[in-house]
Formats: C-alpha cells, structure tokens, sequence
C-alpha cells in the first residue's frame, strides 16, 4: 500500500539526529515489546511480512507521531485481536478472562531461543528459471497494490540494472496476505541517482533495491 | 534523539496527563498488561522474554561485526572470502550468534563509499550489529538516505569527496548489508583486537569512516 511508511525520497523530516553513546533501549517497556514480538512471531502465529504490514496500516498520524517500539506494540496488539489469541476485554482488564488458543509452534519458551537468534532462510527451491541475468536492464513495474510490497515508490517506472542474483524468496506480497510463500527471484537492481530525482541529482550517486522478479519488466 | 518518546497517544479512551513523564508510564503500564495476558494464556514464558532482552542487551551488538571488519583487514583470504559469501564466512569464526542467510558485505574503497538503509521499515544485520540505533528507524534518515545521502552524511560529520561514487543499499528484501569500511592509515601491525575498537557501529552501516586513534 502506499503508505506513509513508505518513506523513501520524501522531504521535511529535517536532520538526521544521531543520540551520542545512544542506550540499546530507552525504557524497559522497549525491551518487553521487542522481546514479545520476536516470541509471538516464533510460535507460528504470524509470518515476519504480516508482522510489517500490521505497523504499514497504522493510520498516518499514528504511524508518524509513535515511536518505533510504541509502533511494535500497537501492531503486535492487533494482530492479536484479530487472530482472536486475546481480546479487547482482557487488554481493558490487564489479565487474560480466558483460556489461550493452541498456537502452531506452541508456546515459546527458553529452549527456543536459538530459533529466533539466528535469521530463519528465506530462500527456497524454484523450477522457474531467472528471466534476468547480471547486467540486464529492468523496469520497475508501475504497481500501486493495496495490500503489503516491498517495492518503494519511489523506483516505480524507472529503469535499473540487475547486479545480484539471489536465488528464489519468499514473495513478501503473497505470504502477507495468507501465508502463501509463492517463490520468486530475487535480484539487486541498481538505479543511478539521475534516473530516480531527474538531472539536477548527483550524478556519483547509485541506488539499489532488492528486488522480486514480479516487480520488474525487461526493457 | 531524547524527543523520540514524546509522543502523544489519543488513541485509547482513558484520561491521562499529557505529561511526558506520565507518557512514558502509560506506555509501560500497557506493555506489561499486555505481557501478563500472553503469560497467562500460556503463548510465551516470561524467562524467554528476560533472555531476549538480554541478549540484544549484553551479548549482540556492533561489535561483532567489529570484529568481523578487524579479521577482513588482517587477513586478506578471509576478507576475499567475506565478499563472495559473508554468512558462510563468518560462520568459520566461531562466533557466539550464527548468523543467518543472505548477509552480504560491501566494501567501501577510495572511490566508492556504501551505505546501507531501510526506507520501509527497519532491516538491519541485527546478528552482526545488534539492534539499529533510534536514527536509522526513524522518518529524516529512511527519506533521505536515497535521495540526499551527502546531506544525511554531512549531518554525521562525514564528507567524502566530490567525485567518490555513493552507493546506497534499500534493504527491501531479506538480504542484509554490512559495510567494510576503509582500514584507516596508521594501523599498520596493529592486532585484530586492537583493528576491533575502532570500528564503529556506523563505519559499518556507511554513516562513519572509522579513525586510527591510540586505542
């Protein structure tokens, strides 16, 4: 969806402010939210994309005026709610009023840490054979879906290079809408900075996006 | 940035003092809530919990992939082999975290510099340098990171010179991205630990050019 998430290219947010000596957490509420989203996404509940897209719906204001972690709880909470794993009620009262539902991979406990320390592999076998290789030229698509991508407005239409080839992923479009992991090749697509913010850019900068195969046509 | 909390939550029906302390409380007081719920419905064991937060607390971070940076500039098989496949490589270290698929190395040269960002979200090689700090997650360096890095690198006190190509990574898919940074001059004979403590969180994300400095 073209969300305010999406925030590439966009103007006014003002500097980049770097917090000297900046602590792993600012309150230990960060920690819990951060700690019970990692755990609730192990035990099956949800898959990582589902997890962004439930923050992307955020209304705006909401989603600009959170911070990063308040965010976390505010999508974690409705993700709950709407899988019925908790209820309304029971954030209303601070306690559960009623039984747990059986998750896929059951509760998380410690024995299950090593699940979560080390990144899962998002790529999987595929019999489709790459449509690009290295040094092809590409399009972006001109794609304005409404549900979760991860492919920034900002590249939609233009034009790039295939640089990487990284197998076949996960389609992060699909599998957010019902857990579908639907396989697509990946690729780097290299754009110049003049193709993306027209001549008066800087012509020594280069972008790049990952990149799935449904997002891009040849030129 | 200390104003990252402050914001205001209208969101929910209760009555509070707009206070920023009180903010910071409320917050608090739903997240716990929250988690006595899920404790008690049997979804997550709090020890976990303890164990997550620790271990992006105490044992994850920068400099893991500090010492990363350290190897590839003492040993140039290691740093050959880094570039062509930095999961598997590093996995020969031995290092407490495995880390997991797609991590990719980029090295900065005299005439390329590499940064990395997340414009969508907040994709960070957290196996190799832990939780990204509050600036990388928020909106001023996710806009312009793409479309200005010379400004955003100039707000970190870096210039690079006028003609060095800037690279700049979106991290959109499950690829991660480590930057090597230049080894600075004057460390020349130096130890891999002594390489390790000069190498900051953000030479390693592109915003930093690391410093040979009496360590």
């Amino acid at each position: 969806m073209n969300g305010v998430h999406d925030m590439g290219g966009m103007d006014g947010f003002g500097k980049v402010e770097a917090e000297p000596d900046e602590p792993v957490f600012h309150a230990p509420w960060e920690g819990r939210i951060m700690a019970m989203n990692r755990a609730m996404g192990a035990t099956g509940a949800w898959n990582l994309d589902m997890s962004r897209f439930s923050r992307e719906v955020l209304p705006p204001h909401v989603y600009l005026g959170s911070s990063y972690y308040k965010k976390w709880y505010l999508g974690l909470a409705q993700m709950l709610l709407d899988r019925g794993l908790i209820d309304a009620d029971e954030i209303e009262a601070g306690h559960a009023l009623t039984p747990g539902k059986p998750l896929k991979r059951g509760r998380f406990e410690l024995k299950d840490m090593p699940r979560i320390l080390t990144r899962a592999p998002f790529s999987r076998p595929t019999n489709t054979e790459a449509r690009f290789k290295i040094g092809d030229n590409v399009r972006t698509r001109n794609i304005h879906p409404q549900g979760h991508t991860r492919l920034p407005r900002y590249v939609r239409g233009h034009v790039g290079t295939v640089e990487l080839i990284h197998g076949a992923h996960v389609f992060p479009d699909i599998v957010a809408v019902d857990g579908t992991e639907d396989p697509q090749w990946l690729y780097t697509v290299v754009f110049e900075g003049r193709e993306l913010w027209g001549p008066d850019a800087d012509p020594t900068v280069k972008i790049s996006i990952d990149a799935f195969e449904p997002y891009l046509e040849p030129v | 940035m200390a104003g990252h909390d402050r914001e205001h939550d209208h969101s929910h029906g209760h009555s509070h003092d707009h206070d920023h302390g009180s903010e910071l409380s409320e917050m608090q007081v739903r997240v716990r809530a929250l988690e006595t719920i899920l404790t008690e419905k049997g979804y997550v064991e709090p020890a976990a919990l303890d164990a997550i937060v620790e271990a992006y607390e105490t044992k994850i971070g920068p400099h893991i992939g500090a010492q990363v940076v350290a190897k590839a500039w003492s040993d140039p098989q290691f740093k050959n082999a880094l570039l062509a496949d930095a999961t598997k490589a590093i996995a020969t270290l031995g290092l407490e975290s495995r880390v997991g698929d797609h991590l990719i190395a980029v090295e900065n040269t005299p005439t390329r510099h590499n940064m990395v960002v997340c414009t969508l979200c907040s994709c960070y090689p957290w196996e190799v340098l832990g939780l990204p700090p509050v600036w990388y997650k928020a909106s001023p360096y996710r806009a312009r990171a793409v479309k200005d890095p010379r400004g955003v690198l100039s707000d970190f006190g870096v210039t690079l010179p006028n003609d060095t190509e800037i690279r700049v990574w979106d991290s959109t898919a499950e690829t991660r991205f480590l930057v090597l940074p230049m080894r600075p001059e004057g460390t020349e004979g130096w130890s891999e630990d002594d390489l390790a403590a000069i190498v900051t969180r953000d030479s390693m994300i592109g915003t930093g050019i690391p410093e040979a400095r009496n360590s």
